[in-house]
């Protein structure tokens, strides 16, 4: 037990001194725990306080990570606004929260500083009922039109549902007069979506056409919005993890690790050795197969039937050393908070070096079919292009901001899982267009299995669950057996993991991007608050400007590149 | 039918039991992907697991085209009515299959967005349970599927006798 608990906190930036002027409350990061710099700001401060941190050049937080609102019915003010902020180049990661009234829950929009901010902002309103003044679009975005009242509020029920008729299904008011210009081509409302084959899952995107050429576009969520953080809020710690499974279905056990290491560094703890380097093992299979998928889905969408088989096998390949692991195929439920569920089998490292052996050969065969192709070439190169510093203004992370030239990678910028031990490169393409994202994309697949030569080499032996009898249960014939066991077994699975009363913002590379989990946690049993901070949903919402300008055709392939996951994108 | 030695059979059969036999063996999915399970549902038309060994393989997005909806993953309040128009854009003979627990039931959403099974919508042939289900599962539903079909156990098929009777029981 003593071994478990050891700080890992690696040096932390300064508290900038710019700053100490600026909040009327600080929390320095050695209060937070979880390496972020905290302060309270007053609503009538935010903005310049928001611009001095964008702006100072000795603080210049240039990525907006995630706006997200919190209830606290018992508090004189009852919402709170959280912001997470990072800057690339420092390291600096900083959380701002905002205290507002429950009478008049209104605050200034950040859109004018990070245009990331758009839908983060409107999710708010959404589901807290948080005003954002100056907002440029401040409409529902997950529930649906005829949703009454704010459903992460406490005070919600969370099975009460509001029906949707087929009527009140909505359109954009732009779209619903359709004006036409006579000396041109006339113009034209496509609706792509939600049951599309190219959108692959429930996207749907409102496009004027003129000709073939896209004007203007809009898109729709929360087709797939399953109520992620309002349901975790009835469970235990440990039994998030399934929910979290489900976030990013194609890479489950990247999200499960994520909440594990998050909720870990609230508890200040840390897992045995050995679950750390097979979690990192089985990560990098993840990634593998969520690159696999995006490329193989992109492909078909481009008429590349035959490249997406051969993806599909590799898929299937890396099932197979999942289910001999956790019983699943897809939909894992493996990590657990301190450790992983159970050890792997015994045949585990025969089998990773099948794979090793076994997959690049496929990786080699998609390489050839395509990455020379002309007409895959015609179809990507100069399509969909952002610029870097556009693309991090929106809140990219992952691949497809390392498309563009900015080599952010969570595992280089903070590692965990002994990332840091590791080497590996951080592939960068400069043209920012679809052909730049594949690329990145097949090149990552091949530092993954690069990570995974070198981590199974290295798996010391020992349990793979923390011997903490407050976080992991005894075994089952100890449980059985004794009576000391038995209570505990008992107590942990009545009353949960107790977590400390306090909040920490843990974040991993997904496959995705920088996928974070903000936890609040009350002192209980239960999660207080749990937001998620999917990549896909900040890389969608500069969808629509992407698409401007481009033929309808491109639609698709832009949407194939950049993995747009609506588990997650929606929770 | 023409016999190796020259000589010729003849099968005798219902019109019901041939129509049942043509149908089942050649169903065109249409599949309604939305999460998880059609991650799953891909699987089962790739090259490991193959559905066209079993007749299912022309996969058609257009409802016009297809005759066995295959609902994969969560439905939402939000997705609802398009589920519902998808659905009777669809010909008759139609049959629906409900994979995975959200498709059933919900699954662990009891949520204020979730519709609790598909079944409040559109009539469900086939449950095929498990979260997600393994192809192998999703399979087995289009087996069971096949079977109903044959025997004229599927909803379309009581809707039809039911219209039958109604119409016998008309007055006059």
């Amino acid at each position: 037990m003593t071994d478990s608990r050891h700080k890992t906190e690696k040096p932390q930036p300064p508290f900038p001194a710019e700053l100490k002027a600026l909040g009327s409350q600080i929390l320095g990061s050695e209060k937070t725990g979880d390496g972020h710099h905290e302060m309270l700001v007053d609503r009538s401060r935010i903005l310049e306080v928001l611009r001095t941190v964008k702006e100072d050049p000795a603080i210049h937080c240039d990525l907006l990570v995630d706006i997200c609102g919190v209830d606290w019915p018992d508090r004189d003010d009852r919402f709170e606004v959280v912001y997470h902020l990072a800057a690339l180049e420092t390291g600096l990661r900083l959380r701002i929260r905002v205290p507002l009234k429950e009478e008049d829950p209104t605050m200034p929009s950040a859109f004018g500083l990070w245009k990331g901010a758009n839908w983060f902002e409107r999710e708010a309103w959404d589901l807290f009922g948080i005003h954002f003044e100056g907002h440029p679009n401040l409409k529902r975005l997950l529930t649906h039109e005829a949703f009454d009242g704010h459903p992460l509020r406490k005070d919600y029920e969370p099975g009460r549902r509001c029906l949707l008729t087929e009527d009140e299904i909505m359109t954009p008011e732009w779209a619903r007069e359709n004006p036409t210009d006579n000396d041109q081509f006339e113009t034209h409302i496509l609706n792509l979506g939600p049951s599309h084959p190219a959108t692959h899952g429930v996207l749907r995107t409102v496009v004027q056409l003129e000709g073939e050429v896209i004007r203007r576009a809009e898109c729709e969520i929360g087709y797939l919005h399953r109520c992620f953080e309002k349901m975790v809020e009835s469970q235990g710690w440990n039994q998030v993890i399934p929910y979290t499974d489900r976030l990013n279905y194609c890479s489950s056990m990247i999200n499960s690790v994520g909440y594990a290491l998050a909720v870990e560094k609230l508890l200040d703890v840390e897992a045995p050795p050995r679950a750390q380097i097979l979690r990192l093992i089985l990560s990098e299979f993840s990634r593998i197969m969520d690159h696999a998928v995006c490329l193989g889905a992109n492909l078909v969408d481009l008429g590349a039937v035959t490249g997406s088989r051969y993806f599909f096998q590799v898929r299937e390949e890396i099932y197979g050393l999942l289910e001999s692991c956790s019983g699943a195929r897809l939909t894992v439920s493996y990590a657990r908070i301190g450790g992983l569920s159970h050890d792997v089998p015994e045949n585990f490292s025969s089998q990773v070096r099948v794979l090793l052996d076994t997959i690049p050969g496929f990786i080699d065969d998609v390489e050839k079919l395509v990455t020379r192709n002309t007409i895959f070439r015609d179809r990507t190169e100069g399509v969909g292009v952002i610029s870097g510093a556009e693309a991090l203004a929106w809140g990219w992370t992952g691949p497809c901001l390392r498309a563009s030239g900015i080599p952010y990678d969570v595992r280089k910028a903070s590692p965990y899982l002994g990332y840091e031990n590791i080497e590996f490169d951080v592939p960068v393409a400069t043209t920012g267009d679809c052909y730049a994202r594949y690329l990145v994309r097949m090149e990552e697949m091949r530092q993954s299995l690069h990570i995974i030569r070198q981590a199974i080499d290295s798996i010391p032996g020992g349990p793979v669950m923390i011997d903490d009898p407050h976080i992991a249960p005894p075994e089952k014939s100890k449980a059985y057996n004794e009576m000391e066991s038995m209570i505990r077994h008992f107590k942990l699975l009545n009353d949960g993991i107790q977590v400390p009363a306090g909040n920490g913002y843990g974040f991993t590379e997904g496959a995705n991007g920088e996928l974070g989990y903000y936890l609040v946690s009350n002192g209980g049993g239960k999660p207080y608050r749990i937001k998620v901070r999917p990549p896909c949903f900040a890389i969608y919402q500069a969808y629509p400007h992407l698409l401007e300008g481009q033929m309808v055709s491109d639609a698709i392939a832009i949407l194939g590149s950049l993995n747009i996951i609506a588990g997650e994108l929606d929770r | 039918m023409p016999q190796p030695d020259g000589s010729s059979i003849v099968l005798t059969t219902r019109v019901q039991a041939m129509l049942g036999w043509v149908r089942k063996n050649s169903l065109w999915p249409l599949p309604f992907g939305t999460g998880c399970c059609a991650v799953e549902f891909n699987s089962s038309v790739s090259s490991h697991y193959d559905l066209a060994r079993f007749g299912a393989e022309v996969v058609r997005f257009s409802p016009r085209q297809s005759d066995m909806m295959i609902v994969a993953g969560t439905i939402t309040d939000k997705m609802g009515p398009v589920v519902k128009r998808v659905y009777d854009q669809m010909a008759e003979p139609k049959y629906v299959i409900a994979m995975g627990a959200c498709a059933c039931s919900g699954g662990f959403y009891r949520a204020y967005h979730v519709m609790q099974g598909i079944d409040e919508l559109i009539p469900v042939d086939v449950y095929v349970a498990g979260c997600p289900p393994t192809p192998e599962a999703l399979i087995h539903g289009i087996l069971e599927l096949q079977e109903m079909i044959q025997r004229g156990k599927t909803h379309h098929d009581r809707l039809k006798t039911q219209d039958r009777k109604a119409t016998t029981a008309l007055p006059g």
